[in-house]
């Protein structure tokens, strides 16, 4: 035991060694990376020596660079950069009733997404196939199990109750589309698609149709209607009534934007810790600062992917289970039990 | 400062893009559609059967449990019947051997009580007959007694002498 923790002291001796001097002299006498050419070519961000003198008088542009950097690396775009390797130009699809579908960066993380959903969930699926209530699953299939009784038990059967089994589809692949995403924007060259409002905004318009219909179906036309108005005198459905319907829409756009805003600000920070030590030009602050806050904001961020994928799908059945709640049945009951 | 002001004011963070919404339907759908085929299906179904299974195994538990409780409980029973049966057996038995004990005292002594009455009349039959035989003795020896003064000298003294001790003899025998 002692002697590991000599030879440990040791070897960190060795590398403060190294890196101090590496950190106070390169800084002042050779050069410090900085952020000039990003708006010539927008794919590097290292460049070549700027004196400390010239980067001061430059400090405020460098700083509106680092902003478009990062924006440019969180929104969509045409282009798929891979520095300092290239690029690939994607294809432009002329316009469709004057949609333009041309295939964007984010479109390309979706259908990754996508074919890794579809490869991991064929190989679970398959291996589910051929197994009897007897075998108990093993490696990629226990882990995906893991996650699917947890959103069929604590996510689903919790929130929305009886018939259950119907949404369920819809929210274990809202989850595991989610994650994915959120996880393959984690990895160098990937991109968030649910960084994007606009991603968001169709998966939880998804789960407003989802929710509406439900509802339709739970209650029929005419509860649906009664629904809108609380249950209250009619005077007051003048009031009721638009505050209802405008409570519908404000459901789902509650889920786009704590999704996309989730994902979008997790990027900004871990970006913005990088820039930091560009913009000062110092080799201290990256190691003491941007590299350890950058690292821990990532982990951060792997938590917030599982969160935020569980958080959407929560609401998306919670949502769905206070549509189809039947309200009248509880009432008859209680008032059932009171004769009693 | 600056940087988060550019941020806020890109505006492209909010900006729709139809073309976007139109693939991200399209792929999810697709990707729903297929996945609820592939996947969901199977493993939905896997785990509601192992649901299930699990119930009627815990459910088969309780039965066997109940019916082992049972099957005690009628070994229990069982148990002690035949503990009273046993301690019923032993009992009748323990009085048989008393009784038996008894009888054969019984009989013993009746016997032995016969024996001693045979014996004593054995003995009294002996004891006349041992009678007789020494009054013969006696008569014999008082004849030779006779002879034997009639050969010697017929001397008064002698003679008392003679009777005496023949006297003598007698009561010694008869002792």
């Amino acid at each position: 035991m002692k002697l590991v923790n000599v030879i440990r002291v040791k070897a960190l001796f060795k590398v403060i060694a190294i890196l101090v001097p590496l950190a106070l002299n390169f800084n002042s006498l050779v050069a410090a990376p900085t952020v000039s050419s990003v708006v010539t070519s927008q794919n590097t961000v290292t460049a070549p020596a700027v004196e400390a003198g010239h980067g001061d008088a430059k400090a405020a542009p460098e700083e509106e660079k680092a902003g478009e950097v990062i924006m440019h690396h969180i929104l969509d775009n045409n282009v798929y950069y891979f520095d300092p390797f290239g690029e690939v130009h994607l294809p432009k699809i002329p316009p469709i009733a004057g949609i333009d579908i041309s295939i964007t960066k984010h479109v390309v993380m979706l259908w990754i997404v996508s074919a890794a959903l579809l490869i991991v969930f064929s190989i679970v699926g398959g291996k589910y196939k051929n197994m009897t209530p007897r075998n108990a699953p093993k490696g990629l299939a226990n882990a995906m199990e893991a996650l699917v009784e947890f959103i069929r038990v604590d996510v689903a059967k919790s929130n929305i109750g009886h018939g259950y089994e119907k949404h369920l589809p819809y929210l274990l692949t809202v989850f595991f589309f989610i994650l994915f995403c959120n996880l393959l924007g984690l990895i160098p060259y990937g991109a968030t698609a649910t960084g994007n409002v606009n991603v968001t905004l169709t998966l939880s318009v998804f789960t407003f149709f989802v929710t509406q219909i439900a509802a339709f179906k739970a209650h029929g036309v005419k509860g649906y209607l009664q629904h809108l108005t609380a249950g209250t005198h009619w005077s007051l459905w003048i009031i009721m009534v638009p505050i209802e319907i405008i409570g519908q829409f404000t459901k789902p756009f509650a889920l786009t934007v704590r999704l996309f805003a989730n994902m979008t600000a997790g990027h900004i920070i871990i970006l913005s810790l990088i820039f930091i030590s560009f913009i000062l030009k110092s080799y201290i602050v990256a190691i003491a600062v941007s590299v350890p806050f950058a690292i821990f904001i990532y982990l951060l961020e792997l938590f917030v992917a599982f969160l935020q994928a569980f958080v959407f799908t929560m609401l998306s059945a919670l949502f769905i289970g206070l549509a189809t709640a039947h309200e009248g049945h509880d009432e008859h009951e209680v008032a059932a039990t009171a004769h009693h | 400062m600056l940087t988060s002001g550019i941020i806020l004011l890109a505006g492209s963070l909010l900006s729709p893009n139809p073309g976007l919404i139109f693939w991200t339907a399209l792929t999810f759908v697709i990707v729903l559609v297929i996945l609820k085929k592939i996947a969901w299906g199977p493993i939905l179904n896997a785990l509601e059967e192992r649901e299930k299974g699990i119930q009627s195994s815990i459910d088969r538990a309780h039965q066997a449990k109940d019916e082992s409780e049972a099957i005690l409980r009628k070994n229990r029973e069982l148990l002690a019947k035949a503990d009273a049966e046993s301690d019923r057996i032993i009992r009748e038995g323990k009085d048989y051997a008393e009784k038996l004990r008894t009888d054969f005292t019984d009989k013993a002594q009746a016997e032995a009580k016969k024996m001693i009455a045979l014996a004593k009349d054995e003995i009294e039959q002996e004891k006349r007959r041992a009678l007789d035989v020494l009054r013969n003795e006696v008569a014999d020896l008082a004849v030779q007694g006779a002879q034997k003064i009639i050969k010697t000298v017929l001397d008064a003294d002698m003679q008392k002498k003679i009777v005496d001790g023949m006297i003598q003899d007698l009561s010694t025998k008869r002792n």
